[in-house]
């Protein structure tokens, strides 16, 4: 694999978005999702439906309580839904066992955590080797290859780093490494804009619509930053555990 | 060990406990801490008890038959000379022999007085002498001859030398010969050997002399009979390592001496189980939100708790050995500066000390895997 491989050549797709005919990565259908118990049991999806395509950047959106961290979660294998199906890459992740869904998520899932979630007593080259060990990977080759991946998000010469010598866009990169450095088909962000300024949030974002997004890449991205809407193919909104609409991701410029 | 040596998530367990160096220290610290001072403990505790049943050891009879109220060897009470015959003749004896034990008072040549462990052996058969160093042991049959145990308290009698001569209850001694014995005693006085018509003859007496008859049974098939028979002459037998234990036993529970070192080493499990238990959960607590970023990217609960348990047996491994090595060293330091120092290291509280640490690890990592394994990795979208 080289590097061009790895973060994928500008494409059509990738400028306008795939069609709706387009190979599905993710489909979600009828999503139902409470919490809590007795009285204080809530509905967090209602009968939730989408689909996320291969080549998309998606984004789900929405106020404070809306649903969308909740979304998140269960088409990404960590929240099991009362009711629906999720089916991801061709198959039904809530028909998997335990066990079989972790393996999943490791293979097939990258996340990038609001909060980044790296280990500031490693360094930055072994926090982005984490996915690749726990794959069992043999640790000189996980760290190579995480090195290599540092050097794609732009962070060559700071592999021996421990995280808390970065800035906090440095820090959201070596996060993205971390999440594509076993190549999932399926990228997850919670909020990559949050803990950024403007400027920063903005270049992370483009960064990952141009570097990070393939033609064999969905980007799921859960945030209610309207200064990136304008990366979006498409974006869902959610309000009340419901989706209330589908937007073009260039039609939501100015929000 | 090499990184390749080792699996991934174990070099990534290790990293993450040892890159933390402060509470890597502090875990360190308790688990070596709490070993120390439980092997301490133990090991003074299992030093005095050793040298309790020194004589048993030394002398090195099969079976000892005593008046039924002795507690220790040091507390023989005098049996009349028929229980030896009548010891003899019981079936299943190969040979039945006395044996002297008391103490007196010996006055040096500068005329200073010391207090002596004196041993009485068989005359005919010196059945119990120790291993010698100098001299030969014939020679205690010699006029006033005293064998006397080089050990750590033979300087409280001037370091004598063979022909070196004093006095026992204005009766002229003889050093005729130096010997070694396994275990040293547990009063830290001298101890001298002499035949047992010599040590009845020289030192004040009751009425009765015997104070053991030492016993060599045909068989191991033989001694129940043999203690059934010196029973029923009102009389106990006892095997060696049953006079061993009933002495340990009377210093456990008759002094407070095992009480003690119960307590002693109660409390310092629990100041390792505070310290370690203690920064081992912070350590969790600290990472507990990385661990769930771990669960979330696809580790597995099990090689989560394969982690931590790997985290919490290294640092008890390491501990363990660092708290062995300090007691050793100080152990080694103490023998040096006080000859009569008791305290000795046995398998058995080393033992003890591995399965208290291993306790101590358990229940810091029950903690600490309790807590991440109920951490979902959707409170991490959350946070």
């Amino acid at each position: 694999m080289t590097v061009a491989d790895t973060t994928g050549t500008a494409s059509p797709a990738r400028e306008t978005g795939p069609g709706p005919g387009a190979r599905k990565a993710i489909v979600a259908t009828d999503i139902d999702k409470y919490f809590g118990e007795g009285e204080a049991r809530t509905q967090a999806l209602k009968r939730v439906s989408f689909e996320a395509r291969f080549g998309e950047m998606l984004y789900i959106v929405g106020p404070s309580g809306s649903g969308k961290t909740t979304m998140l979660s269960v088409v990404s294998g960590i929240l099991r839904p009362e009711a629906g199906s999720v089916v991801v890459k061709d198959r039904n992740i809530w028909q998997m066992a335990p066990d079989e869904i972790c393996e999943f998520r490791l293979r097939s899932i990258g996340f990038v955590f609001q909060d980044y979630h790296l280990f500031p007593r490693l360094t930055t080259a072994e926090n982005v080797a984490i996915p690749l060990i726990l794959q069992k990977r043999p640790w000189d080759e996980a760290i190579a290859e995480a090195e290599r991946y540092l050097k794609i998000v732009g962070l060559e010469g700071r592999a021996h780093l421990p995280p808390v010598k970065l800035s906090g866009g440095e820090q959201q990169r070596v996060a993205i490494a971390r999440a594509i450095v076993s190549q999932p088909d399926v990228l997850i962000f919670d909020e990559p804009t949050a803990s950024l300024d403007g400027d920063t949030g903005r270049s992370i974002v483009h960064f990952v619509r141009h570097e990070v997004l393939t033609d064999k890449r969905c980007i799921v991205i859960v945030t209610h930053d309207a200064r990136i809407y304008e990366f979006a193919h498409r974006i869902l909104r959610m309000e009340d555990g419901q989706l209330k609409g589908v937007e073009d991701g260039a039609s939501t410029i100015g929000d | 060990m090499t990184p390749r040596a080792l699996s991934g998530e174990v070099l990534l367990a290790y990293k993450l406990l040892v890159n933390d160096r402060a509470k890597f220290a502090a875990l360190l610290l308790g688990i070596t801490f709490a070993v120390f001072l439980m092997l301490m403990m133990m090991s003074m505790f299992a030093g005095v008890l050793q040298r309790s049943s020194s004589a048993v050891i030394n002398v090195g009879a099969k079976m000892w038959v005593m008046d039924p109220a002795v507690t220790t060897p040091a507390s023989s009470i005098p049996m009349p000379d028929y229980v030896q015959d009548a010891v003899r003749s019981i079936s299943g004896v190969r040979y039945a022999v006395p044996l002297y034990s008391g103490a007196g008072m010996v006055k040096l040549s500068d005329g200073t007085f010391q207090a002596c462990s004196i041993i009485g052996l068989d005359d005919t058969s010196l059945f119990g002498r120790p291993r010698l160093i100098e001299g030969k042991i014939e020679d205690i049959y010699a006029e006033n001859g005293f064998i006397v145990i080089e050990d750590a308290d033979y300087e409280k009698l001037k370091s004598p030398r063979i022909g070196a001569e004093f006095e026992i209850n204005n009766n002229r001694a003889v050093i005729v010969g130096l010997a070694k014995v396994t275990i040293s005693g547990l009063f830290g006085i001298p101890t001298l050997y002499t035949t047992y018509s010599r040590a009845i003859q020289y030192l004040p007496q009751t009425q009765f002399t015997v104070s053991y008859v030492l016993v060599e049974p045909r068989s191991a098939a033989d001694v129940p009979h043999i203690k059934a028979e010196v029973k029923r002459l009102g009389y106990l037998a006892l095997t060696e390592d049953e006079f061993i234990n009933q002495t340990a036993s009377w210093y456990e529970f008759h002094t407070g001496l095992g009480m003690n070192i119960l307590i002693m080493t109660v409390v310092s499990f629990i100041v390792g189980l505070s310290i370690s238990g203690q920064t081992f959960y912070t350590f969790i607590i600290e990472n507990l939100e990385r661990f769930g970023a771990l669960k979330a990217i696809g580790a597995k609960g099990s090689e989560l708790v394969a982690m931590i348990l790997f985290q919490s047996t290294f640092t008890a491994l390491t501990g363990y050995g660092l708290g062995i090595g300090l007691c050793a060293a100080l152990m080694a330091l103490a023998k040096a500066r006080l000859p009569d120092y008791a305290a000795i290291m046995t398998f058995t509280s080393l033992g003890l000390a591995l399965a208290l640490v291993i306790i101590i690890v358990a229940i810091s990592s029950y903690i600490g895997v309790r807590r991440v394994l109920r951490i979902e990795p959707f409170d991490i979208f959350r946070s």
